[in-house]
């Protein structure tokens, strides 16, 4: 176990806590610089999903995790911010430019969307941000001039100041370097008075108030940077799938985002990039054993000569096929997370961490919270 | 010049008039004490100062500028801070980001400079962080500084509120039943601090308080409320003995 000495007030402001994190960070940097040249391609594509992913997930991190105000219309931003983008792209505006504008018309809509949410708090505002998400998916549908309705719509590469990002890698990398500039840009807001603020709007809205904090601009602040991120997002989006079409940002799509943040680990930016691995890779991994787990027990059969090995094989295979059996593995591990591990995927990498870092005087019960019954529920 | 002043004060939940016809000042630097039976409006009154609630009648005033219609997150502003009764820490969150919100109202940053995290917020920070310090050790915190409000023991929590509620930086200081659930060490702490707030800090406070030892021990003068309505105001001595307040409490 080390213990740090603080010896200046500045040693808590810094982004990281100290050389080894530092170390460690770097570490994982050039990690991800370097898988491309490990990795095939298709695994490449499937990473660059992680941290676009990534980027949604902080998103939804600030206004759930941080700020305690739940939406269900998450996708509808991301749909705004790629429709937006691929129309302007494909109308010849500048990338940046594009960029720039759809996540302002997200922004606004994001501020739009919030003003309920002055006045709502959990379930109803959960429901008013569903409305939102359906009336923008028929918007989506039926506004063909734009959206190219059910047909969709084709996104072109994106092209940054004469660079064609048009390969997997360098896409990889674009994506990439847009997460690592949206954690720190995120991470700066949480280290200053408006992070500090929307932590008190989530603990206590009363206490918030009476300390000075305006209520209805912070939570509206909230909503509008995480509108503006679901924007950011949803540019690298559309140039990912490369074809839009309204049904894919559905109240599912929504409610993995939610899904996201929750397994990740709600309150930590952290959590917004395991639940982003975890989201973003499961359908692979599903996809590979669908394949890999009838094939390695029909040779296993074919070994042992137990038949009952190939027939049990094949019928998972024929099992993980069956459409929704994906939902309901994501379903399946929600729940389990919930049970199991509440503070998420993050919550349980601190336990790993405390483990091996106070090995072997690691107590179990370290992280458990004594339960309180004197919040004031009167003057909510 | 009065302090604060709080006129004729009323407010009607539906068909209660949970404070009726209260009038009361504080002046500069004295502990002033509400007490009263359950539902005598003590807590509604600091809901009423402190902006919460709207009264239905009444007036109050602060450093002469009429606060009567001041909005809520303006309060702490202007200079007056409070705790609650049940404790409405932040929880998920340690103890010294709990006081450095309190320096909400000192914030000079904006969205975006505290976006690229300009060197000027980082001065800022640390002033702040200056600022909670001296807090931190006028109320004996330091070990707690990194802990989780949610791991914090009770008797803590209540030093953490009133240590929040110092941290704005204010004139006047609402204090929500300070001993309650504090043992008798505690509560004589307590007794210590709100002296010391007083003494040392040149704060006022205005306290609603159950413990009569407490509150003989800290106040300049008492007034005692029934059921929305004033008994009586003086000393804690003449207070406790006036018959009015003898027979709102024993009955009779």
């Amino acid at each position: 176990m080390r213990f740090l000495f603080k010896t200046a007030y500045e040693q808590d402001i810094k982004l990281f806590r100290d050389r080894t994190t530092v170390v460690w960070y770097l570490v994982l940097a050039v990690t991800v610089l370097a898988l491309p040249a490990m990795l095939s391609r298709y695994y490449i594509g499937e990473i660059t999903w992680v941290f676009i992913y990534g980027i949604c997930g902080v998103s939804l991190m600030v206004l759930v995790g941080y700020t305690g105000l739940v939406s269900l219309g998450h996708a509808a931003f991301l749909g705004i911010g790629a429709y937006a983008h691929a129309y302007l792209v494909h109308h010849g505006v500048p990338w940046v430019a594009s960029v720039a504008i759809a996540v302002a018309i997200t922004t606004a809509c994001g501020v739009i969307v919030g003003l309920p949410a002055l006045r709502m708090t959990g379930i109803y505002l959960a429901i008013a941000t569903l409305a939102f998400s359906v009336i923008i998916q028929e918007v989506f549908t039926r506004w063909e001039g734009v959206t190219g309705g059910f047909a969709g719509m084709a996104v072109d590469k994106p092209e940054i100041f004469g660079i064609r990002f048009s390969n997997e890698t360098s896409f990889y990398y674009l994506c990439g370097a847009t997460l690592a500039l949206t954690l720190l840009l995120t991470q700066n807001l949480l280290r200053s008075p408006t992070g500090r603020a929307w932590i008190a709007i989530r603990d206590s809205e009363i206490a918030a108030q009476s300390m000075g904090v305006y209520l209805p601009f912070y939570k509206s602040v909230a909503f509008a940077y995480s509108a503006a991120l679901m924007g950011l997002a949803g540019a690298l989006f559309a140039h990912k799938i490369a074809y839009l079409a309204p049904d894919i940002f559905s109240i599912l799509f929504s409610i993995q985002l939610l899904l996201l943040v929750i397994v990740g680990g709600l309150g930590s930016l952290q959590g917004a990039v395991f639940g982003a691995i975890f989201v973003a890779l499961l359908p692979p991994i599903i996809a590979i054993l669908r394949d890999s787990i009838p094939a390695g027990m029909a040779d296993a059969a074919h070994a042992t000569g137990i038949g009952l090995i190939g027939t049990i094989g094949h019928g998972i295979g024929e099992f993980l096929k069956k459409p929704g059996v994906e939902a309901g593995i994501f379903g399946l591990i929600l729940v389990l997370v919930i049970l199991v591990e509440p503070s998420g995927m993050y919550g349980r990498w601190t336990k790993i961490k405390l483990f091996f870092s106070m090995f072997p005087m690691y107590k179990r019960d370290s992280f458990k919270r004594q339960k309180s019954y004197m919040r004031s529920e009167r003057l909510r | 010049m009065t302090f604060f002043q709080a006129e004729n004060l009323a407010i009607n939940f539906g068909g209660i008039r949970a404070v009726d016809d209260v009038s009361f000042t504080v002046e500069r630097g004295e502990v002033f004490t509400i007490i009263g039976p359950n539902g005598a409006g003590k807590t509604t009154i600091f809901n009423l100062v402190s902006r919460i609630y709207d009264p239905s009648a009444g007036r109050l005033t602060f450093e002469d500028h009429d606060i009567t219609t001041t909005p809520p997150h303006r309060i702490a502003e202007i200079g007056i801070a409070r705790t609650f009764q049940n404790i409405e820490l932040f929880e998920h969150a340690t103890l010294l980001q709990n006081l450095l919100l309190a320096r909400h109202v000192n914030r000079k940053s904006g969205f975006f400079s505290e976006l690229l995290f300009l060197p000027s917020v980082r001065r800022m920070e640390v002033e702040h962080r200056e600022a909670v310090e001296k807090v931190v050790d006028f109320l004996d915190l330091q070990q707690y500084r990194d802990t989780f409000v949610v791991n914090l023991p009770y008797g803590v929590r209540k030093i953490a509120e009133l240590a929040r509620a110092l941290c704005t930086g204010p004139k006047l200081l609402l204090l929500d039943e300070p001993s309650s659930g504090l043992n008798v060490e505690e509560t004589d702490d307590m007794a210590f601090w709100i002296e010391d707030i007083k003494n040392l800090l040149g704060i006022s406070v205005l306290m609603v308080e159950h413990d009569m030892k407490l509150v003989a021990a800290v106040s300049d003068r008492v007034l005692a409320l029934n059921y929305g309505r004033p008994l009586a105001t003086g000393t804690p001595q003449e207070v406790q003995n006036h018959p009015e307040v003898i027979r709102a409490y024993l009955g009779g």
